[in-house]
């Protein structure tokens, strides 16, 4: 379980972007955050991972303080983390990042369930760097990859998995998420816009300026989400996710 | 051949007791080992100046080992060793030199190695340089590569120097006839105060012969690189180079890559990049629980083994 107690966070030039976080995400289910651009999800991400230190507040895994842990601390106690922007190596091999995810050698059978679910042939891509020859679609399923590659997290974050994902049908993606839900034992945090990944989580986190707008399970809140999109015009504090 | 030799030739060619096939070995100078076989000739030079390694047409998927060593102190080893690989002939050739000082005098290796690939032939170079010991003595090695390459013939070399040479001055020269295509992958990395310069020049004087240079290096501590590479495409060719260099701590880099195109239909192209390690791809694998040296570490590895 993550709680995270009234988290805050700034840019360094000043702007006020988290301005008091309090969630509880719970073990064992499929959370999405969603909201508007801008709102603060990827930097809460980030902060859980370790990526932004938070000016204040704490952040507590399975009943212990990581708020002041390193990225690999962090890393170590079981949090995976799959970037927005998928970073590119030259001369890392998918072969190579997988098994620095996974921790040790992985068999070509580990390797093909690895890809598989990501929809990549696995022959096709494990000695094929992590780098510029890759499209911006490969690279991202190859980065949820390097997070699923993980044994024993127990919280796994996923930004915007879909983002640079034109070309794979979703249903691969949504596959992923569900066959790891029931393969965990951990949390799962996505960040999406997406209506086909906010229809299989169990509970949905809307963020918005800052702050935790609303919270609750899928059937209460994507009701109110609809009912925002379809709106004619959207209110000031009611944008369009 | 003294153990230090054997330790060398371990890391430089792979040596397990025995090379099988065609093979020379020198140490210090001296001719320790040398062996002929059906298709691949080693003659030595009137002298002992080095060596003529004929490669005949029937080599086929075939190894030859021209290691060189220096063991000691003291030592300014010149050494000229010219093939000639017949049209059509398919060969890997492993030519690795390792330069070992316990002393406080230099120890220094100067190969002249020229390459004459026929019509439709096969090479691959494979070249790997060490310095190693304790000693104070500079250790030495600046190669000198001439490649000829004919019509069709195609030649890929390989070569890393990844520890231990105080200084090295590594110069390729290479002319390329008709739809030749030369291949090039150079790794180095410096350490210390150690300096390394590495000068390319290839000339595409044949319609639509290729070259693809590719040189990634690391320099760390205070070391020095200097890379200079000059490619001209004079008909119809292409030609591509791609120079990455990382730097760590305080070392530096100068690279002077140039391009003449002196036909309208060469297609040249050049990279470059050169900097210290992108602090998100340390932030990514300490996302995978590695530490920040750790990532480092595998950052570099990866980087000059790609």
């Amino acid at each position: 379980m993550l709680i995270l107690e009234n988290i805050t966070w700034s840019v360094p030039d000043g702007d006020s972007i988290l301005k008091g976080v309090d969630l509880v995400i719970p073990s064992g289910g499929l959370t999405v955050i969603t909201g508007p651009n801008g709102g603060g999800k990827t930097s809460l991400a980030k902060i859980v991972a370790g990526l932004y230190k938070p000016d204040s507040g704490r952040i507590l895994l399975d009943g212990e303080d990581i708020t002041n842990l390193s990225i690999t601390e962090r890393a170590r106690k079981g949090v995976g983390y799959a970037f927005q922007q998928p970073v590119r190596f030259k001369g890392i091999t998918v072969r190579d990042l997988l098994e620095l995810a996974a921790g040790h050698p992985l068999e070509e059978s580990e390797l093909c369930d690895i890809l598989g679910s990501v929809g990549l042939c696995t022959h096709d891509y494990i000695d094929r760097e992590v780098s510029t020859g890759l499209s911006g679609g490969e690279i991202k399923r190859i980065e949820i990859a390097s997070v699923l590659a993980r044994s024993d997290t127990k919280l796994t974050i996923f930004d915007e998995p879909e983002a640079g994902i034109d070309l794979w049908s979703f249903a691969g993606l949504i596959e992923a998420f569900q066959k790891l839900k029931t393969k965990n034992s951990g949390s799962i945090l996505i960040i999406s816009h997406q209506e086909r990944i906010l229809n299989i989580a169990d509970e949905i986190v809307v963020i918005a300026e800052g702050k935790v707008r609303a919270k609750g399970s899928r059937d209460e809140i994507m009701p109110v989400l609809l009912a925002d999109e379809k709106a004619a015009h959207c209110p000031r504090g009611k944008e369009v996710y | 051949m003294n153990k230090i030799t054997e330790k060398l030739l371990e890391v430089i060619s792979d040596w397990k007791g025995v090379f099988d096939g065609a093979f020379n070995i020198r140490e210090d100078g001296q001719c320790v080992g040398r062996q002929s076989s059906p298709n691949i000739r080693i003659d030595p030079l009137a002298g002992g100046a080095g060596l003529e390694i004929h490669v005949s047409s029937q080599a086929q998927g075939e190894t030859v080992y021209i290691p060189a060593c220096v063991t000691k102190s003291d030592v300014n080893d010149l050494v000229y060793n010219d093939f000639y690989i017949g049209d059509g002939a398919d060969v890997v050739i492993v030519a690795g030199c390792g330069v070992h000082n316990d002393g406080e005098g230099e120890a220094r290796h100067n190969g002249i190695h020229r390459f004459f690939v026929g019509k439709g032939a096969h090479v691959l170079y494979k070249e790997k340089h060490i310095g190693m010991g304790d000693g104070s003595g500079a250790r030495r090695i600046d190669p000198i590569t001439d490649i000829t390459l004919e019509e069709d013939a195609v030649m890929e070399m390989d070569t890393t120097q990844i520890s231990g040479v105080d200084s090295t001055v590594r110069t390729t020269n290479a002319n390329l006839a008709a739809r030749a295509k030369l291949i090039i992958h150079e790794r180095l990395m410096t350490n210390d105060q150690e300096t390394a310069k590495t000068d390319f020049t290839v000339n595409m004087n044949g319609e639509d012969a290729g070259v693809d240079l590719i040189s990634r290096s690391v320099a760390k501590d205070r070391s020095h690189q200097e890379y200079r590479s000059v490619i001209r495409g004079n008909t119809r060719c292409t030609g591509h180079s791609e120079c990455d260099a990382i730097l760590v701590g305080n070392g530096t880099v100068s690279a002077a890559p140039e391009l003449f195109a002196g036909h309208i239909d060469a297609a040249l192209i050049h990279e470059a990049a050169i900097g210290k390690i992108a602090g998100e791809q340390i932030l990514k694998l300490q996302t995978l629980g590695l530490t920040e040296e750790e990532a480092e570490q595998k950052i570099i590895d990866g980087f000059l083994k790609g």
